[in-house]
């Protein structure tokens, strides 16, 4: 009669997690399908307190009490530029929390296994542990580098790649013996591998390839969640933590295809050395100030918007947004310009214009705005830099060669608003700055979109 | 600090001037001072007062002026009796030609006085802001135009009225150099049917972005030179050339020439005959008419009709019919030049004759003529990389039918490869562990096939909510909690306390995400 009822609700829980997730394809069902997420979430929780073996409700009680109120103002608290750092550390508690459970799963086996599913129960706890360990001490490290505390520079080891490859054999040795017998410890040294292998994953990658790491640990924490299921026989576990993995899995597919890099490159760290000498770019830079660009935006009736990574530290957001409404107000199309890796995270400029309350109808993705650049009479380009660079395209040495970009130089007339006059996070040298229709405008990107508010008309 | 000046310009004609009060703002930033010769501007509309305004000093005579300046800009090259005037030591910054006026180098020489010819600043982009040439070229396209309409007794653009009919006008504009590309424009935003002819193949491109028809003559040659000039062509080439003219004189009703060949006489492209073709009231503006002109009937500095009604316009000044347009755009050009000639923008002239453009503007300089300079180092248009041959429909068919191909065994193989390794994995694992395998593979590909329909701008707010959800992992702390081990109930406890964070965190951001995206 228990087991029926908590089967039967967890049935439930999983059909409400996937039309959560379902409901991602657009903005306003989206909205409803939180609650799906909140609902399932709600009835699982409730249905497992039945279960047998739960015991110390008080506990229980105090740690949700406790757990609830730190989220609720975690949540309330973070600015959306932020949103990366939280995604990461979000990660880490569920890869602490999946070592824990192996942990504790090692030290109380359940009873009642028979011959090969020991092996394999065992075995179970030993990838849980590995995952769950990567993904705390990688989500943490990613953390530390998004919030600045950790230089974003990759870290770059020598024999890197021998001394993840060493951490993982070792891994495979502790395991057979802890399948064998051996002892706790065994299990202990590889939960202190795993983490050593997570953090140096992860120093190993530079802060440009950041939106790949944080979707792949999106995906870690999904499938340490799933081998946690496996080894408490959970199927909503199971089943819960195969949508999530399978959820970052494909976040970081599209982020290395919007790269053109490869998963396995972009992972091992190191950014992609160039394969041959730069072309090597004609022109100069032209800087161009506020008044030029708000009399060119005053002539244009149609203006995209490009913004990047670069508008996000300079807290930009709200200031464009103002801008976008008074160009909007005098009756021109501007529209908003996405790349797929714009930012520190998937899909993390839609958020910050849309708290910046720019609708998001007029925000568009590469593939939908591309086509109609050479018809664009003003691009802004706003702390971007390799999502715009045409030797992407034009020059096969170059270290982001093959890179879909957005193709910006195209258009009219380009400005692009820029700190200083040097290469980006990347380092690679963007030849669109020297064409002849881009105009740069230096300055801090706030400060610059401010002048240009007064000088509009 | 050095001193720049200006004086009025003594050429007939000339309305010009090479100093205005917004370039006396500027040329002041960079650490100068700045003299005018009074009335310099009064021809292009810029008052003493304007000026005074502006910063700089009036002085009354250009004897006077020529003494105090260190820096002399103009427009015109100096007169004969102007370089009389050099003196050592200064800089005099003009049009020179020096091709045509080795008098002129020879008394700079002489009197060791530095001479900029803004003539010869090399055709580089970073050079294109100092490139007098051009931005009188291109007002000299401009104007053409409205010569032309102002002899032409018709409508530009097409037009359907109550009275009738209108056809457009059909305008051919050969040498699309800066002028003929500014002919073009401008013709264009009039209305007119535009055509346009440039021996350079890689000129097509900026004629077509431009809306005009570029006339290609199928004939294997190239006719670029050095630094994106023309180069002469053969004879047989010229004769495919004149050809294609004939065709089109009948049917244009105006032509603008703008061909010319660097150090030569203009090419004559419009022989008598076409004009003979040409149907009255039509009109011919000759821009290269300074060298001698395009069009055979083209007489210097006028504007002539042929007996057969066609208006042939020959004038050479037509900068200078628009003096306050044309002096402002030089008088930037001039200011840029001394932009480069003061780096550190603290008044002091650092003549660098290593520097490419004031290498290759430099006629004179130190008492030796440094006349013609070595050849620029990059190319002023990119050449165009012969084009691979377009892919046919049935090509790009079958590479579609292909790559379909390709992926139809891709997937067949993987399912394959799963399934197998499923099987494999069932002989051997107990029955209680594949039913957690079912649906563990089950749930991946239902994740698959979800994702991908998500949008790309919820990405951020799907990783918040699988966040939140993958707080799950809460129902197997929940499950150990309850342990007789003091150790297990500890660190399960802390697994609840982290996965509600989690949760609660995970799930209201996502909400509070959400609700900020709003349609308009």
């Amino acid at each position: 009669m228990e087991n029926g009822f908590i089967t039967a609700v967890y049935v439930t829980a999983s059909i409400l997690f996937i039309l959560s997730l379902g409901g991602m394809s657009n903005q306003e069902s989206a909205k409803r399908s939180v609650w799906y997420g909140i609902v399932g979430m709600g009835l699982a929780v409730f249905a497992t307190l039945f279960a047998s073996s739960v015991g110390n409700y008080w506990l229980i009680v105090l740690m949700l009490g406790i757990g609830s109120a730190v989220g609720v103002r975690v949540a309330q608290k973070v600015e959306m530029t932020e949103m990366p750092q939280l995604v990461a550390a979000l990660h880490s508690f569920v890869g602490l929390a999946a070592v824990f459970i192996g942990l504790n799963s090692a030290i109380t086996p359940p009873e009642g296994l028979v011959g090969a599913e020991i092996t394999i129960h065992e075995w179970e706890i030993i990838l849980g542990v590995f995952i769950g360990a990567i993904t705390f001490t990688g989500s943490i490290i990613a953390y530390g580098k998004l919030a600045g505390s950790i230089d974003g520079k990759p870290l770059t080891l020598p024999f890197r790649h021998g001394l993840n490859a060493g951490g993982i054999i070792l891994c495979l040795i502790l395991g057979f013996m802890f399948a064998s017998h051996v002892g706790m410890w065994t299990l202990i040294l590889i939960m202190l591998i795993a983490f050593a292998i997570g953090a140096h994953l992860v120093m190993a990658i530079g802060g440009a390839d950041m939106p790949v790491v944080v979707s792949m640990l999106n995906s870690y924490s999904g499938w340490a969640a799933a081998a946690t299921g496996f080894l408490l026989g959970n199927d909503l576990l199971i089943v819960t933590g195969a949508l999530v993995g399978s959820s970052g899995a494909i976040l970081s597919y599209i982020m290395c295809r919007a790269m053109n890099r490869n998963f396995v490159s972009v992972i091992l760290g190191g950014f992609g050395g160039s394969t041959g000498p730069a072309m090597e770019i004609e022109g100069e830079m032209v800087s161009i100030e506020a008044d030029a660009v708000a009399a060119a935006l005053d002539a244009a009736d149609s203006i995209v918007i490009v913004p990047g990574y670069g508008m996000a530290v300079a807290q930009a957001q709200s200031s464009i947004s103002e801008l976008t409404r008074r160009l909007r107000g005098a009756g021109k199309n501007v529209r908003f310009a996405i790349h797929p890796v714009a930012g520190r995270l998937p899909g993390h400029m839609n958020v910050l214009l849309a708290e910046a309350k720019v609708p998001y109808d007029i925000v568009l993705e590469m593939d939908e705005i591309n086509d109609d650049l050479p018809e664009t009479d003003v691009v802004m380009v706003v702390g971007s830099n390799d999502i715009v660079n045409p030797a992407a395209q034009e020059d096969p040495n170059s270290p982001i060669a093959g890179m879909p970009v957005l193709e910006v130089w195209k258009a009219k007339q380009v400005f692009v608003s820029k700190r200083g006059a040097g290469t980006g996070y990347s380092g690679v040298e963007n030849p669109l700055f020297f064409k002849e229709n881009t105009r740069m405008f230096y300055g801090d990107a706030k400060a610059s979109v401010d002048a240009l508010l007064q000088k509009l008309n | 600090m050095s001193i720049v000046g200006t004086p009025k310009e003594v050429a007939k004609g000339e309305n010009r001037v090479a100093m205005t009060p917004q370039s006396v703002t500027d040329i002041m930033k960079l650490g100068h001072e700045c003299i005018i010769q009074s009335g310099a501007g009064a021809a292009a509309r810029f008052s003493d007062a304007d000026y005074k305004a502006a910063g700089a000093t009036v002085v009354k005579s250009a004897a006077d002026l020529w003494k105090k300046a260190d820096i002399i800009a103009k427009v015109q090259p100096p007169t004969n009796a102007e370089s009389k005037k050099f003196e050592k030591g200064k800089t005099v910054i003009s049009f020179v030609y020096p091709s045509d006026n080795k008098k002129l180098l020879e008394a700079a020489t002489a009197a060791k006085t530095t001479l900029i010819a803004k003539d010869m600043v090399p055709r580089i982009s970073r050079a294109q802001k100092m490139d007098a040439l051009s931005s009188m070229a291109n007002i000299a396209g401009y104007r053409a135009v409205i010569e032309a309409g102002n002899s032409f007794g018709r409508f530009f653009t097409g037009q359907i009225t109550a009275a009738g009919k209108v056809p457009p006008a059909k305008v051919l504009v050969i040498g699309a150099g800066v002028a003929g590309l500014a002919a073009i424009g401008a013709a264009q935003s009039l209305g007119a049917i535009v055509r346009a002819f440039d021996v350079r193949p890689e000129v097509a491109e900026q004629i077509e972005s431009m809306g005009a028809e570029f006339l290609l003559l199928d004939f294997e040659e190239s006719g670029s030179g050095e630094g994106g000039y023309a180069a002469p062509s053969s004879p047989e080439f010229r004769e495919k050339q004149l050809e294609l003219f004939r065709e089109q004189a009948s049917d244009v009703d105006i032509v603008i020439t703008t061909a010319l060949i660097p150090g030569r006489d203009a090419p004559k492209l419009w022989l008598e005959d076409m004009v003979k073709a040409m149907k009255p009231g039509s009109v011919v503006v000759d821009l290269a008419a300074e060298r001698g002109g395009n069009c055979d009937l083209t007489v210097k500095d006028e504007k002539i009709e042929t007996p057969n009604g066609v208006t042939i316009i020959g004038y050479t000044d037509f900068p200078s019919r628009m003096a306050t347009q044309s002096s402002s755009l030089y008088a930037t050009n001039i200011r840029h030049m001394l932009t480069d000639l003061t780096p550190e923008k603290d008044g002091k002239i650092n003549h660098n004759m290593e520097d490419d453009v004031i290498r290759g503007a430099t006629v004179a300089h130190k008492g030796k003529i440094t006349f013609p300079p070595p050849p620029p180092k990059v190319a002023a248009i990119a050449k165009q990389p012969p084009k691979e041959p377009e892919p046919t429909r049935e090509e790009i068919a079958a590479k579609e039918a292909e790559e379909q191909r390709k992926a139809g065994v891709r997937e067949i193989g993987l399912l394959a490869a799963g399934g197998l390794l499923l099987m494999v994995i069932g002989m051997y694992a107990p029955a209680s562990f594949m039913q957690h395998m079912i649906v563990f593979a089950l749930a991946c590909f239902v994740g698959f096939q979800v994702i991908w329909n998500v949008s790309h701008a919820l990405h951020t707010p799907l990783m918040a909510i699988t966040n939140a959800i993958s707080g799950i992992i809460i129902v197997g702390a929940l499950l150990q909690i309850g342990s007789s081990s003091w150790l297990v109930t500890i660190l399960a406890a802390i697994s609840v306390l982290i996965a509600a964070i989690n949760i609660v965190g995970g799930f209201m951001v996502t909400r509070r995400m959400l609700a900020m995206f709003q349609k308009s």
